[in-house]
Order: structure tokens, then C-alpha cells, then sequence
């Protein structure tokens, strides 16, 4: 067992236990926070896999500027906590018998690699500075500029949406 | 070196987690966050797959996958704002008005 | 019968359309500028239209000299060709139809004029001077459709006029149609005459079908035009009992048109037409059409004996009957009235024994003296009004006149009763006079016209008929008994009333017209005279095959029989009917003056209106109600007949077509039918499919619109069973 392999399985471990913990915390405020841990876990699988940038992105972005959106949203609506109101009690059961078929699919897929979808065991030799920032940039503002632009002004349309959306009508 | 296959698994179990909030959970804004953590799950396999294939376009699309994650938060969150000044909740099994 | 196509004839006869145009021209001039015109000029004009009319029958009259009688037919266009029938407008010049034409151009002219004047009066009297222009249009429609009747070649042109002088005759004893008893009994009046006038026209309609059922296959050509001549010369081929049907129910026709038994019921009550109405076509020409009808089809009657017999004996009979009806009137038109009913019995008589001449004779005789004596009644009506009138606006008279009054009629003043007339000859001496003149002709005194004529239908009488005879001489004397009455009531002795006492003459257009019909009714017997029989040979250019034998016969007697026949006069016949008629004035005389001298001691209460009442007493009575003849009719036939009308009415129609068959099987089947449809099928069967339907559609929807829940966590897990399914599907596909 390499390094590497322990720590991915300690990472994995958190981010699963992360995972869960956010999808059964009562308390939105202790789902955001372990989300944000979830969120760190996976930034470390990124440095794992040769993608420093998008590591160090995932942790700013990510981690922190979205998750302090939603802490900010939450402390503001003070919508921690809901009321027991089972309208749809159904749909809980139902939803996780679901999950788990999804799941037992999927991973027959990627083990038995139906359809060709051959996920190799062991990595392939990679340049040493593949996913560098230099690399990452060179690519994407030469061949994703156009994508890249678009995505600017999509940002600005949800600047612009969110804005009109929470303003307050003036009578 | 750890093999790709238990990123991608990894990354499949995430995506169902976050997919069994979206239909569990009833507050609005956990509902949101499971939202990000499928899409995490979902930019996990691209990683993966990119080091995989040595491709760099991979983690480009995780990139951009980020970047409309974090426009659909502004909004969604101003959605979410907007609907709690009406209904002054965010419990999504109180808000039916589209209800047949 | 010399007749000869207009063509190839002398000019004037081609003018012969006019006597129907100037007429027609006259009344529709009057319809359209009559408005603008006033009074004078409207009757003036009417007038003139009559008298243009009367020139072209001059005319025509003078061609016929010329010609030597020899008549023509003028045709003036193709009226209605169907298969075998072909019919003509086609006008006929001939003797007879001159006669006829100048009869009525000539007298018709004469009341126009007259009528000038009286109409003035009467429109006024009446209160509806706007009525003025009507009569005078109804007038000329009345000459228009006379000429018809008169020039019609055929026997339905002939119809046509027949049935429009009918209608004249309906419209002008209608013209004042809200006036009489109760409001309508003018109206009444005038439907009276045109019903009886339908059950007459119905005999002439028969005739005429049977005429063309029979006569058709035996016409040149098989194609039947009706016309005078060739219904003449096809009817010796036909089987005597048709001819026979065929002259019954054209004598049907004569009985409604010349008022004959058992159809005279109208012609009383035409009475309440104005009084120049009277005189022009209830006395002088439309009657008379009954007249000319038979003797225009001499052709046929000469074939069957027995029908010429019936003629007679109907004639004859109302000759006498009418005659004693009218001794005991008191309206001074009824007795005018029954008076021409008599004389056309005479005249009727006269055709049907076959003595067309002296019929037609009388006929012109009669319209000139029975038109003077009518306007002469009208002249003396219109006096008495005035006099009332004047009574009306002086106190005094009119307190004199409700002491003087007569019991039992002190509320309304009748100016046609003749009891409260008398001693008129000195207040209005034209009137008596030509009034007198009338009277002496229509008793047949020598020389005035009546005798004349009266006497040649007598002698004809006494010759074919002696049955006809012995009526028509006791209706002769009956003549000249009630006009002798009728004198000395109205003119003699003191007046019955104020009004009578006020009374005064009338004006000069008045009396005028009068006057030349006194000198006609004094002089138009010469027009045969013994020995010339100007008249006989005049019209025997027409009419001869029938009268041949009996005239040939006359002629012989003229020249070699014995001593009693003097130029064709027969002087036992004419001594003994002037003798009565002497007896009957004579008679007259002393009733009316002496005897109601003598009664004058009785106290008013007691004292008869009429001295003959208390002589005869209930034939009087008799006599005075008509032989009460309305009344039979009304219960043999008008009661029965209104019943049936009702019970056809009320039982068949409405209650069992109307209330039974209509509503009940058709009406209540339907609405049975109606409501089955309605409830069971539409309603049931038919909404309940649609209504099925839409609650089938509405119940799935509401099922699948539970679907859509509005919870989007459902629509999410919605999606997500969708992405297990896709997952499962490749999963098992790629295996």
C-alpha cells in the first residue's frame, strides 16, 4: 500500500461520512459546513489526480466563496431548521430504494465495463507538468476563449438576475 | 498511484448522496447544496478521467462546470430569497402553487 | 246575318273600341288629376267621357244605316288561345249591340249630368264631399263595363262586363257603406245584391262550360271561340236536352242579373244606392243585361220551346208579382224599384215568348222612362231635404212639424217616405211634371212610350202565350194602379209634413237632364209606330230567324187580317190594356182623394196611413211585406244555410279539423313524438353518451392531474426514476 492509496481511502472515508452527514444533519448550518468539508476532501483527491489549479480553485471558489454564500443566505432567511411536516413521507423510501438500485448499477457497469467503458487500473505516464496553471491557461485562452468569454457573460447574467430577483419592488 | 476506478466509484457514490438529498431533504437550501455536491461528484470523474487519458480539456470543463455552479448558486439563492419573502419558508412541500 | 270583317267595312266602324276607352280614359283621368279638379270639372269631365261614348255609338249607329244594317265584327286582339279554345277581344257592331249602346251612352249621359247636380247635395247631406270624384270614377267603370257587356262579341267577353257592371253595381249601392241601419246596412245591402248576383253568375258559368263541353268538338276546326256566331250556327247540331240545360242555366243567369223570380230579393235594397244609381244601373241598363243576354242568344232559345216557355212564365209571373208588391210601398224608390222588377218581367217575358223586338222595344222604352221616373224621385228626395233642412233651422216650423207629426215616426224624418210627402206639384212643378210624364208612360196611356212597347209585348203575348198574357195585362194594371198612387201621394192633395211644405226645385242641371228624358219618354214610342215599325226592322237585321214566323205573321195581319189589326197594331189588345190602365188611375184617384177625405173625420190614432190598408187589410199587409219573400228566403235558406255554415264551422272545422284532428292527433302525435325525442333520446340517450363522455375525460384528468402534485421534490424523483430506468435499460442492453 502505497501513501497515496491510504490517503485516498482516509479522504474517501471522510468525503463519504462528509456526504452523508450533510444529507442527514437536521441543522442546514451543520449540512453547509460539512459540505465545505466534503469540499476539501475532493480538492485533495484533485492534487492527487495532477490538477493543482483546479485544487486551489475548488477550495476558493467552492469552499468558500459559494459556501459562505449559503451560510450567509441561511443565517439571513434564519431557515436553519424546519418543521416535522411529512406531506410527502412516500417519497423517503422510495427515493433511497432508488438510490441504492442507481448505485448497484453503476457499479456493475464500471466493473464488468459494459459498453466499453474501460476505466484503467493504472495510471498512465503523464507529463510532469500536466495540469500545471501555465498548461491549463495556455489551453484555455487558445482553444476554450470562446467558452471562456461565455461564460463571462453568463456570470453577469446571474449578477444581473440575482440582483433584480431579491430587489425590493419600490411602490 | 491510486487507481482511476475508485475516483470514479468514489465519485458515483458522491453523486448519489447528493442526488438522494435533492429527493430527501426538504429545506430549499440543503436541497441546493446537495445540488453542488452532485456537480462536485460529477467534476471528480472528469478529473479523474483527465489524468486518466492525459487530457487537459478535462479539467478545463471542471473549470467551467464550477463557474455555472456558482452562477446557478446567485441565482438559485436569489430564488430562494424572493420565494421566503412570499411564503416565508423554504420548506419546497409547502410551495405547490403549480400543484394540477 | 250579314257580317263582315271590320277590314272591308266603312271606316266608322273600326271607331267602335272607343265606347269602352273614352269611358275607361274618363275614370282614369278622374283617378289621377280628380284630386286637383274641382267638383264641376270632375263631374264634367265624367260627363263628357259618357257623352263621347254616346257620339261613337252615333256613329256607329249612322255607319249601320249606311251599311243597311249589316253589322261587323271588330277584332281587337287575341285574348286567350289554349288548345281548343280560342278567344277574342273582339267588338261586335250590329244592330242590336247599337241599340244597346246608345241606350246606354245616352241615358248613362244624361245621369252623369244629372248626377252633377245631385251629388253635389248628396255628398253634403251624407257629410263626405270627398266621395264626390268616386262616384263619378265608379260612374265611367259602370259605362265601361256596360259597353263591354254590350259590344262583346262572345259569351265570356260578354261575362266580363257582366261581372263588372256586378261589381259596379256592388260598389255604388255600397257607396255610402257606412251609412243605413246600424251602420251598414248599405253594406249589407250591397253584399246581398252581389251574392244573388253569384247565384246567377253560377247559371251563366254552367251554361258556358256545358257550351263549351258540347259545342267544342262540333266547332270549324275543332277550335271553339264562343262567339255569337258560331255558337248560333253549331247549335242546331246539338242534342236538344243540352241546349235545353245550356238556356235553364243561362236563364238562371238572367233571373240574378234582371232581378227574375226567384232572385229579384236584391233589387229593393239596391235601393240604397244613391238615387242616380238607381236610375243608371237598376233600372235603365245593367238590369236590363238579363234582356239582351237572351235575346243576343235568340239563336239557341228559338231551338228549345220549352225553355223559351220557362222564360216566359218566370217573366210573366214576376211581372205581376213585383207589380203588387209595389202598391203597397212607401218608400217612393222601392216602388220604383218592384216597379222595374215588373217591367223587366215584361221584357223578359217578351224575349222568352220569342218576341225579341218588342222586348228590346220595351227595353229602351223603359230605360227612358224608368230613368226619368228614378231622377224624378231623386229630384223629389232632394226637395224634401231641402225643406227639412229649412224646418231644421226655424223654431217655429219645427215645433209645428213634431205636433203634425204622424205617430210612431217622430224621431227620424224620412225625405223617401211618400206618407210625409204630398202637394209637391205646386212646390216643384219641373219635377211633376216630367214626373208625370214618366208615370203616363210607364202606365202605358197613349201616346207616351210605355204603351207602345207594353202594348207590342202584349199583343206578342196574346199571340204565343195567352197565359203570359193574361199575367202581363193584370200586371199592367197594377201599374198603372200604384203609379197613379204614387202621383197623387206624392203630388197631390195637401202636404203630409213641414218638409214636404218647404220642399222647393231643384236646379236647372238637375231638371235639364229631366226634361230631355220626359221629351224621350213622351216621344220614344213613335221609334215604332203602326205601319213604319222602324224600331222592328232595325233590329230584325239582327234578330230574325225566331221572330221571323210571328213577325211574318204580324206583317200579313198588318196587311190582310182582320179589322181589329190596324198597321200591326192589335186594337183589342191595346183597347183593353189603355182601358185598364184608365180604370186602375181612376181607381187610384178615388182612393187616394176622396177616401182619404173621407177618413180625414177619424181621429189621427185611428186614421190608417194608407186607405188601402183598411180595404184589403191583411193582403194589404201581405203585399206591403213583400209577400214576405226575404223572410222565406231567410228561413228556406239562409237560416239552414248559416246553421250548416256554424255547424261546418265550429263542429267540423273547429272542433273536430281544429281541435280534434289538428291539435289533438297532429299537433299532440307530434308533440308526443316531440317530447320522446326530447327527454328519453336526447335528453337520455344523447346527452347521456356526451355527457358520458365528458365525465369519463373529466374523471381521468382528475386522476392524472393528481400527477401533477406542484411538490417539485416529486418531479425530481420523477426524473430520477426516469435515469434508473435508462441506466437499467443500458445495463441490460449492454450485458
Amino acid at each position: 500500500m502505497t501513501v497515496q492509496l491510504i490517503l485516498f481511502f482516509i479522504l474517501a472515508i471522510v468525503a463519504v461520512l462528509t456526504a452523508v452527514g450533510m444529507l442527514v444533519s437536521k441543522n442546514a448550518v451543520y449540512a453547509a459546513l460539512y459540505l465545505i468539508l466534503n469540499f476539501a476532501a475532493v480538492a485533495v483527491f484533485y492534487l492527487l489526480l495532477n490538477a493543482p489549479f483546479l485544487a486551489v480553485a475548488q477550495v476558493t471558489v467552492y469552499a468558500g466563496a459559494i459556501m459562505v454564500l449559503f451560510l450567509f443566505v441561511i443565517m439571513l432567511l434564519g431557515a436553519e431548521k424546519l418543521g416535522q411536516s411529512q406531506v410527502q413521507a412516500w417519497q423517503r423510501p422510495l427515493a433511497i430504494g432508488l438510490g441504492l438500485i442507481l448505485a448497484a448499477e453503476m457499479v456493475y457497469i464500471l466493473v464488468s465495463g459494459a459498453g466499453g467503458l474501460v476505466v484503467a487500473s493504472q495510471g498512465t505516464t503523464i507529463n510532469p507538468d500536466f495540469g500545471s496553471p501555465a498548461n491549463v491557461g495556455m489551453e484555455l485562452f487558445t482553444k476554450y476563449l470562446l467558452p471562456f468569454e461565455v461564460t463571462s457573460v453568463l456570470l453577469l447574467v446571474a449578477i444581473v438576475g440575482a440582483i433584480v430577483m431579491t430587489r425590493v419592488e419600490k411602490k | 498511484m491510486v487507481p482511476v476506478m475508485y475516483y470514479v466509484i468514489l465519485s458515483a457514490i458522491l453523486f448519489i448522496i447528493g442526488a438522494l438529498g435533492v429527493l430527501i431533504r426538504r429545506n430549499a437550501i440543503v436541497v441546493f447544496m446537495s445540488i453542488e455536491l452532485m456537480l462536485n461528484a460529477a467534476n471528480l470523474a472528469f478529473v479523474a478521467f483527465a489524468r486518466q487519458y492525459a487530457a487537459t480539456s478535462g479539467q478545463l470543463f471542471v473549470f467551467f462546470v464550477m463557474t455555472v455552479a456558482a452562477a446557478e448558486v446567485a441565482v438559485g439563492l436569489a430564488l430562494i430569497v424572493a420565494i421566503f419573502k412570499t411564503k416565508a419558508s423554504i420548506n419546497v412541500d409547502q410551495i405547490n402553487t403549480l400543484k394540477g | 246575318m250579314l257580317l263582315s270583317e271590320a277590314t272591308n267595312a266603312g271606316g266608322n266602324f273600326s271607331l267602335v273600341p272607343l265606347v269602352v276607352f273614352f269611358p275607361l280614359i274618363g275614370l282614369l283621368l278622374n283617378i289621377i288629376f280628380g284630386g286637383r279638379l274641382g267638383e264641376k270639372a270632375i263631374g264634367w269631365l265624367a260627363s263628357l267621357a259618357s257623352g263621347l261614348a254616346f257620339g261613337v255609338a252615333v256613329l256607329l249607329g249612322i255607319s249601320l244605316i249606311g251599311s243597311h244594317g249589316a253589322g261587323v265584327t271588330v277584332p281587337f286582339l287575341d285574348w286567350i288561345t289554349i288548345g281548343s279554345l280560342h278567344l277574342q277581344w273582339a267588338f261586335r257592331v250590329d244592330t242590336l249591340s247599337v241599340t244597346m249602346m246608345l241606350v246606354v251612352g245616352g241615358v248613362g249621359t244624361l245621369i252623369h249630368i244629372y248626377a252633377i247636380g245631385y251629388m253635389h247635395e248628396d255628398v253634403r247631406h251624407n257629410g263626405d264631399p270627398g266621395r264626390y270624384r268616386r262616384f263619378f270614377v265608379f260612374f265611367n267603370l259602370f259605362i265601361a263595363a256596360m259597353m263591354v257587356l254590350v259590344s262583346a262579341d262572345n259569351y265570356l267577353m260578354l261575362f266580363v262586363g257582366w261581372e263588372g257592371v256586378g261589381l259596379c253595381s256592388y260598389l255604388l249601392i255600397g257607396f255610402w257603406y257606412d251609412k243605413g241601419k246600424d251602420g251598414i246596412g248599405n253594406a249589407i245591402a250591397g253584399k246581398k245584391a252581389f251574392i244573388t248576383n253569384r247565384i246567377g253568375d253560377f247559371g251563366f258559368l254552367v251554361a258556358s262550360f256545358l257550351m263549351f263541353k258540347f259545342f267544342q268538338p262540333l266547332a270549324e276546326g275543332g277550335v271553339f271561340s264562343f262567339d255569337f256566331d258560331s255558337v248560333a250556327a253549331i247549335a242546331p247540331k246539338v242534342a236538344s236536352p243540352v241546349i235545353l240545360a245550356i238556356t235553364l242555366f243561362m236563364l238562371l243567369g238572367v233571373a240574378g242579373k234582371s232581378a227574375q223570380l226567384p232572385l229579384f230579393v236584391w233589387l229593393p235594397d239596391a235601393m240604397a244606392g244613391p238615387t242616380p244609381v238607381s236610375a243608371l244601373i237598376h233600372a235603365a241598363t245593367m238590369v236590363t243585361a238579363g234582356v239582351y243576354l237572351v235575346a243576343r242568344s235568340f239563336a239557341i232559345y228559338s231551338l228549345v220551346p220549352a225553355a223559351q216557355n220557362w222564360v216566359a212564365i218566370v217573366g210573366g209571373v214576376t211581372a205581376l208579382f213585383a207589380a203588387t208588391i209595389a202598391v203597397a210601398q212607401f218608400d217612393i224608390k222601392k216602388v220604383l224599384a218592384y216597379s222595374t222588377i215588373s217591367q223587366l218581367g215584361f221584357m223578359v217575358a217578351a224575349v222568352g215568348m220569342g218576341a225579341f223586338v218588342a222586348g228590346m222595344f220595351h227595353l229602351v222604352t223603359h230605360a227612358f222612362f224608368k230613368a226619368l221616373l228614378f231622377l224624378s224621385a231623386g229630384s223629389v228626395i232632394q226637395g224634401m231635404e231641402h225643406g227639412h233642412h229649412a224646418v231644421e233651422h226655424d223654431p217655429l216650423l219645427r215645433r209645428k212639424m213634431k205636433q203634425n207629426e204622424r205617430l210612431g215616426s217622430t224621431h227620424h224624418f224620412d225625405p223617401q217616405d211618400m206618407r210625409n210627402m204630398g202637394g209637391l206639384r205646386h212646390r216643384m212643378k219641373t219635377t211633376y211634371w216630367v214626373y208625370l210624364a214618366g208615370a203616363l208612360a210607364l202606365a202605358g196611356i197613349v201616346p207616351w212610350a210605355g204603351f207602345w212597347s207594353k202594348d207590342e209585348i202584349l199583343a206578342e203575348a196574346l199571340h204565343l202565350n195567352p197565359a203570359v198574357y193574361w199575367l202581363l195585362t193584370i200586371a199592367a194594371f197594377f201599374t198603372a194602379f200604384y203609379m197613379g198612387r204614387q202621383v197623387i201621394m206624392v203630388f197631390f192633395g195637401e202636404p203630409r209634413s213641414e218638409p214636404a211644405a218647404q220642399a222647393h226645385e231643384n236646379p236647372p242641371i238637375m231638371t235639364v237632364p229631366l226634361v230631355i228624358l220626359a221629351l224621350l219618354s213622351t216621344f220614344g214610342g213613335f221609334l215604332n209606330l203602326p205601319f213604319i215599325h222602324t224600331f222592328t226592322h232595325w233590329i230584325e237585321y239582327t234578330i230574325h230567324p225566331a221572330a221571323e214566323a210571328a213577325e211574318a205573321g204580324a206583317e200579313a195581319a198588318a196587311h190582310a187580317g182582320p179589322w181589329y189589326m190596324w198597321g200591326g197594331l192589335n186594337l183589342i189588345v191595346a183597347g183593353l190594356s189603355t182601358l185598364l190602365a184608365l180604370i186602375a188611375i181612376a181607381l187610384a184617384w178615388m182612393i187616394y182623394t176622396r177616401r182619404v177625405e173621407a177618413l180625414k173625420s177619424l181621429p189621427a190614432a185611428r186614421r190608417p196611413d194608407d186607405p188601402l190598408r183598411s180595404m184589403l187589410g191583411p193582403v194589404f199587409t201581405g203585399m206591403e211585406h213583400k209577400w214576405w219573400v226575404d223572410e222565406l228566403y231567410e228561413f228556406l235558406i239562409i237560416k239552414p244555410y248559416v246553421a250548416i255554415s256554424r255547424f261546418l264551422a265550429e263542429v267540423i272545422d273547429w272542433k273536430f279539423w281544429h281541435d280534434f284532428f289538428h291539435d289533438t292527433i297532429i299537433a299532440g302525435g307530434y308533440r308526443g313524438l316531440a317530447w320522446i325525442f326530447a327527454n328519453p333520446i336526447d335528453l337520455g340517450v344523447i346527452d347521456g353518451i356526451a355527457n358520458g363522455l365528458a365525465e369519463g375525460v373529466r374523471g381521468l384528468a382528475a386522476q392524472a392531474r393528481r400527477i401533477q402534485t406542484g411538490f417539485v421534490r416529486n418531479y425530481a424523483l420523477s426524473v430520477f426514476v426516469g435515469v434508473v430506468l435508462i441506466i437499467s435499460y443500458l445495463v441490460f442492453q449492454l450485458r
